[in-house]
């Protein structure tokens, strides 16, 4: 006789209760390569090693830009989180038309979250294979928050996703309470150092690394290649001499 | 509305008495008069007109590297100000702005559209719109109510791709075409003949006319401020425009207030 399979769509839950299409959705995430996120009291740095197909492709790139107070780092199916970034872009710009003022976070990924847990029991359709890290700053301060495939968000202080962030995830655990006072400048060194745990044997350089940068009276953007090489140089300098 | 046709002329050419002449409409004078009406068929009086005009006069110069918009801060409905601090002009990038003469609520509509327009297309396209293309995307817009239009007199200035100013001037439903000079609104009449002559120079042998930046702003302060000398609508102060390569610069100056 067939065994049972509890895995072939969302409306069915298995022995232990879950849902195995969410926690195979989820899986996705992890093979994503590593985005992180961390933040002070007044601004949020997402980090993100970009990965390349092959040596004659461009770097997939994984910080957008949201809004001016918004920007997201993604791990999993791209072209889900494409999707994503459309939906919340789109969310801020008719919030600004109507109200003429910054989408509050914590609504927005409210919104994200429906969406994705709409996707987690219906038959037909499957549920999005992209975690999102949303760094934003709003009138309740600065905000990082990570969006799961299965519909539930968590809000954080600092933390990695994607493959092998349990190590950037170890640093951060390390050294958080540290960071609340700390400017951009110094959360990006720190980011680059948890990525360089997760990144092991890979070379960070500007063309792999992805920072995206947000804070009080500082618009969401990405560091450009020099300010990359700058910041990487300078963590490369001071691991060499503690080594 | 009242379109009695004072031309005798009419009357002698029979085959308009059909198309013009009606017994007044009873909703016009409750039944009373037995009047001929003459005009267009009207069956009922509007209860409610959506549009308003607030006047007001705008014009935009464009010169050999930037463009110089000079706008009264007056709005009025009927007789009455409403206010004479208001601003015509909208930014849309460093490059180009707009600016309306027209019904407000419609106009500030119209120019919070375009700048959501913007935003999209600067979070997809990583780069901002050209003036060409704001200047294409106004008369899609403005056509797009062909049936209920903007009533906004639009100007659309901006440096081109090539860093030469322009101005783009348009109609209520988007028709429009690149001018050197345009102005718009209630003292439109008023300013285009001065315009003509200060940037055409037409019939004069020789003619001096304004090409530096200092000379244009003054030129267009002086056509502003001699506007609300003959125009009820204008006045209060006046907003001027610069958009040059170093982006958008605005301050205003006082005119009459009367």
């Amino acid at each position: 006789m067939l065994s049972v399979n509890y895995s072939l769509s969302c409306v069915t839950f298995d022995p232990k209760g879950k849902i195995l299409q969410v926690e195979y959705a989820k899986e996705a995430v992890k093979q994503g390569s590593t985005s992180l996120g961390l933040k002070s009291n007044d601004f949020v740095v997402l980090v993100s090693l970009k990965k390349s197909p092959h040596d004659l492709a461009s770097h997939q790139e994984k910080v957008f830009d949201i809004d001016d107070h918004m920007g997201i780092a993604i791990a999993g199916l791209t072209a889900d989180a494409r999707y994503l970034c459309k939906f919340m872009r789109s969310e801020c710009l008719n919030y600004w038309y109507t109200h003429d003022s910054h989408h509050p976070t914590e609504r927005l990924i409210g919104k994200i979250a429906k969406k994705a847990q709409i996707k987690t029991f219906h038959p037909a359709k499957r549920p999005f294979g992209v975690g999102l890290l949303v760094g934003s700053v709003d009138e309740t301060g600065t905000h990082l928050f990570e969006s799961c495939p299965s519909g539930n968000y968590y809000e954080y202080v600092a933390m990695a996703i994607g493959a092998r962030s349990q190590s950037a995830k170890t640093y951060l655990e390390k050294n958080f309470e540290q960071f609340t006072t700390l400017s951009w400048q110094e959360l990006v060194k720190h980011g680059l150092k948890a990525l360089k745990a997760s990144a092991q044997e890979t070379e960070l350089s500007e063309h792999n690394v992805s920072v995206g940068i947000v804070g009080k009276g500082l618009n969401f953007r990405l560091l450009n290649n020099d300010e990359l090489r700058a910041s990487i140089a300078e963590i490369s300098d001071a691991m060499d001499v503690s080594e | 509305m009242e379109t009695h046709m004072q031309n005798e002329n009419y009357t002698n050419v029979n085959i308009f008495k059909n198309a013009f002449e009606h017994p007044t409409p009873k909703a016009l004078d409750g039944g009373k008069s037995d009047k001929t009406y003459y005009g267009p068929v009207m069956e009922h009086a509007s209860g409610f007109n959506p549009y308003v005009n607030n006047q007001g006069t705008t014009l935009a110069i464009a010169g050999q590297d930037f463009v110089m918009v000079a706008a009264d801060t007056r709005i009025s409905s009927g007789f009455n100000i409403l206010s004479r601090e208001h601003s015509r002009t909208t930014k849309l990038t460093e490059k180009c702005v707009i600016t309306s003469s027209g019904m407000v609520a419609d106009i500030e509509n119209l120019h919070k559209l375009l700048i959501a327009k913007v935003k999209t297309y600067e979070r997809q396209f990583k780069k901002s719109p050209s003036t060409e293309s704001l200047a294409q995307l106004l008369g899609n817009t403005l056509y797009s109510r062909r049936f209920m239009p903007f009533y906004a007199f639009n100007l659309l200035c901006g440096l081109d791709a090539k860093g030469q100013g322009c101005v783009y001037g348009y109609d209520a439903i988007g028709s429009y075409d690149k001018l050197t000079y345009g102005v718009q609104g209630s003292g439109s009449q008023l300013g285009a003949p001065i315009l003509d002559n200060q940037f055409v120079g037409h019939n004069f042998l020789v003619k001096q006319l304004a090409q530096s930046l200092q000379e244009t702003e003054d030129t267009a302060k002086d056509i502003i401020n001699s506007i609300a000398e003959r125009d009820i609508y204008t006045g209060d102060q006046v907003e001027l425009v610069l958009v040059d390569q170093n982006g958008v610069h605005i301050k205003r100056e006082p005119i009459r207030r009367d």
